[in-house]
């Protein structure tokens, strides 16, 4: 299962490069470029010297005596992707692929972003390595997400805000991937998920699949086995595949997914595009997708910006089929309760993805016995979130 | 490459009857459904009667990826019309009672999945559609639908662009039906003022791989241009050009007429090239 994907870039039926002919030999130079590098000694070198001393790896294996005490279930722990560098597990890819970028020769970086989180990380590295960069951003998150558009320029970037479609992030990877058609010699498209065309699932998962081995050597250390339950929150899946991905040849660890459920899953306001969604073909992936009859692209809901995509990585579809992995739905409500419970018992605000994943730890530690060992992905922290959570608790601030 | 009976297609002949004469194919674009499904009824036959030689008709999706704003907004317009796949088969299943004329579709792949790709191709050439021109499914993903067209009778139609090195477009030629479309410029769709400078190379360079004709798409956009790439190009497609024409005469009676002598003007422009 860890030789996937296949060399057409495909995960059973899903992946593959489902894009225009004009991008094809980029995609072909990127996989030939990739390859290279990460059998290359100095290129290793050089990414694990950047973690360790910019982004501040290797992150804790935090054990939540207080929030398992309370639960009265598993012995919880929580691997603190939180504390990177711009303040979540985005960093992990974007410093790769920023190396990469630069390997390349190329001068411009590009990306989509929706709440910003991806879009700053990828502004950092531009800043970092001294590359010219555009963020794309659908109008509605410009608005929403002021605070990251400005970081975004302060760091240097250009963000540019699209108006087509639902103008969310969907919309902005639709308008990067146009760029990238027309700009595709010089430009480096960084995208922040692991979806779209082959080789960038199998590009975003190595990068972030630091997460998985250092969560694996730290319970090691910690408790002298491997954990029962690995859970993390997902909707391209980035830091869900990044700590499964470790995990996945040791058949005793249950992975477990957990998609936004939003308002529920009975009306069209949330993004649970496993539990209700059925395979399609979007931005440059076959996979599991939120559509209607006509398989026109849906749109989603979540409290959580990060969360609000109609689709996933495919790598994440095929571990669903072939029941590797489990994916389950939280709501914006579990969310929100999850992310109030860490901070009080741990003092610690997660963001509202990862709260999510926390949300459905929370249902589950007290079905399990004191022995049992979990380990959910803080996959960043909540600063950003602190409008929203505070607008869904009434407090005017 | 020709149908299951190994008959010529109504593309191959609409093709070889041009070539017979000195002449270029005209293909217009419009999206299916923009504005409304009256319009593009009459929008083809309007074509069909000012010289076009093939209809494209573009498929409305929610995600364009390839398409710059002009079809964009002409997507749009046909998803607010309802312009679904069986809508669009009706449609031209009852355009076939009066014209002939070849008629492909151009779209993305993923309304064409849904609906279950041999059983789409299957009810597109029991409908009278001649092609299909897939924008986001390069040959490397292809087999799911090539077999069942290829079963069907349709003729799948491959992008190749200035990006494309030689190599590989001979690869895609072998198994190309229909003609070749040669996308102008590495960019998405939408007018531009002047042509690329390497336009006439890339194409001439093409015809090293392939007999099959090539059409060229993507950025042309006036008279001259259809004239200019007529010289060397066996079919001119003009699509973003069109798509704000309707945008701009959308309710009007003029829309028709509008359109019509557009293409009238492309037409004469692409016999004139001499």
């Amino acid at each position: 299962m860890q030789s996937l994907p296949d060399k057409h870039g495909h995960f059973g039926i899903y992946g593959g490069r489902y894009v225009a002919e004009t991008l094809m030999p980029a995609l072909f130079e990127l996989e030939t470029a990739y390859k290279q590098a990460r059998r290359d000694p100095d290129f290793r070198a050089t990414l694990q010297r950047y973690a360790r001393e910019y982004v501040g790896r290797p992150t804790p294996l935090f054990h939540c005596a207080n929030l398992s005490a309370r639960l009265g279930g598993a012995k919880i722990y929580l691997k603190r992707e939180d504390l990177c560098h711009t303040g979540a597990h985005k960093v992990n890819n974007t410093l790769g692929q920023a190396l990469l970028a630069v390997r390349m020769g190329k001068s411009r970086i590009t990306a989509e972003t929706g709440a910003g989180q991806h879009g700053v990380a990828t502004a950092t590295m531009a800043a970092l390595f001294k590359k010219k960069c555009e963020v794309f951003m659908g109008r509605v998150d410009v608005e929403r997400q002021a605070l990251n558009v400005f970081r975004m320029k302060l760091l240097g970037a250009t963000v540019t805000p699209v108006d087509a479609g639902s103008r969310s992030l969907k919309d902005a990877l639709n308008e990067a991937l146009r760029d990238w058609i027309a700009t595709v010699r010089d430009t480096y498209y960084l995208i922040g998920t692991a979806a779209g065309p082959h080789p960038y699932p199998m590009i975003v998962r190595d990068f972030q699949a630091v997460i998985g081995r250092e969560a694996r050597r730290q319970i090691l250390a910690a408790e002298g086995r491997l954990p029962d339950l690995v859970v993390a929150c997902v909707n391209g899946g980035s830091n869900a595949i990044g700590i499964f991905y470790p995990f996945i040849a040791d058949s005793a660890v249950r992975l477990i997914g957990v998609e936004a459920a939003g308002l529920g899953l009975n009306g069209p306001h949330h993004a649970a595009t496993m539990t209700a969604g059925s395979v399609g073909v979007l931005h440059g992936n076959k996979t599991y997708l939120l559509q209607d009859e006509t398989g026109q692209v849906r749109e989603t809901h979540s409290i959580a910006a990060g969360l609000d995509y109609p689709a996933v990585g495919p790598e994440h579809a095929w571990l669903k089929d072939t029941g590797r992995a489990q994916y389950v739905p939280a709501t914006d409500a579990e969310a929100l309760d999850a992310l109030r419970l860490l901070a009080e018992t741990e003092g610690i605000i997660p963001a509202l993805e990862s709260a999510h994943a926390l949300a459905h730890a929370i249902k589950l530690a007290p079905t399990l016995s004191r022995e049992q060992l979990m380990i959910v992905n803080l996959s960043g922290r909540g600063d950003k979130d602190m409008q929203t959570v505070a607008q869904a608790f009434g407090v005017s601030l | 490459m020709s149908p299951q009976n190994g008959a010529p297609s109504r593309i191959t002949r609409t093709f070889s009857a041009l070539r017979a004469n000195g002449q270029r194919a005209l293909v217009p674009y419009f999206v299916a459904g923009d504005p409304d499904f009256a319009s593009t009824r009459r929008l083809v036959l309007e074509c069909a009667a000012r010289g076009a030689d093939l209809i494209e008709l573009g498929v409305a999706f929610s995600d364009p990826m390839a398409d710059g704003p002009a079809n964009q907004r002409a997507s749009a317009r046909g998803l607010k019309a309802g312009a679904t796949l069986p809508a669009i088969l009706s449609m031209v299943a009852d355009l076939r009672k009066t014209t002939e004329i070849p008629i492909i579709l151009f779209g993305y792949f993923n309304p064409i999945f849904h609906y279950g790709c041999a059983r789409f191709c299957a009810d597109a050439a029991a409908a009278g559609l001649d092609g299909l021109l897939v924008v986001d499914l390069p040959p490397e993903e292809a087999a799911e639908l090539a077999a069942p067209a290829r079963a069907a009778g349709l003729d799948l139609i491959y992008l190749l662009a200035p990006t494309t090195p030689l190599a590989r477009s001979r690869a895609i030629a072998r198994n190309a039906g229909g003609f070749l479309y040669f996308v102008s410029v590495t960019g998405v769709t939408g007018a531009r003022a002047t042509l690329p400078a390497d336009l006439e190379a890339n194409v001439t360079a093409l015809r090293a791989v392939t007999d099959l004709p090539i059409g060229v798409g993507f950025g042309i956009s006036t008279p001259a241009h259809a004239a200019a790439v007529a010289r060397f190009a066996d079919a001119v497609v003009v699509g973003s050009a069109i798509s704000q024409l309707i945008e701009t005469h959308a309710g009007s009676d003029r829309l028709i007429t509008a359109v019509g002598d557009f293409v009238g003007s492309l037409k004469r422009a692409m016999l004139e090239r001499a």
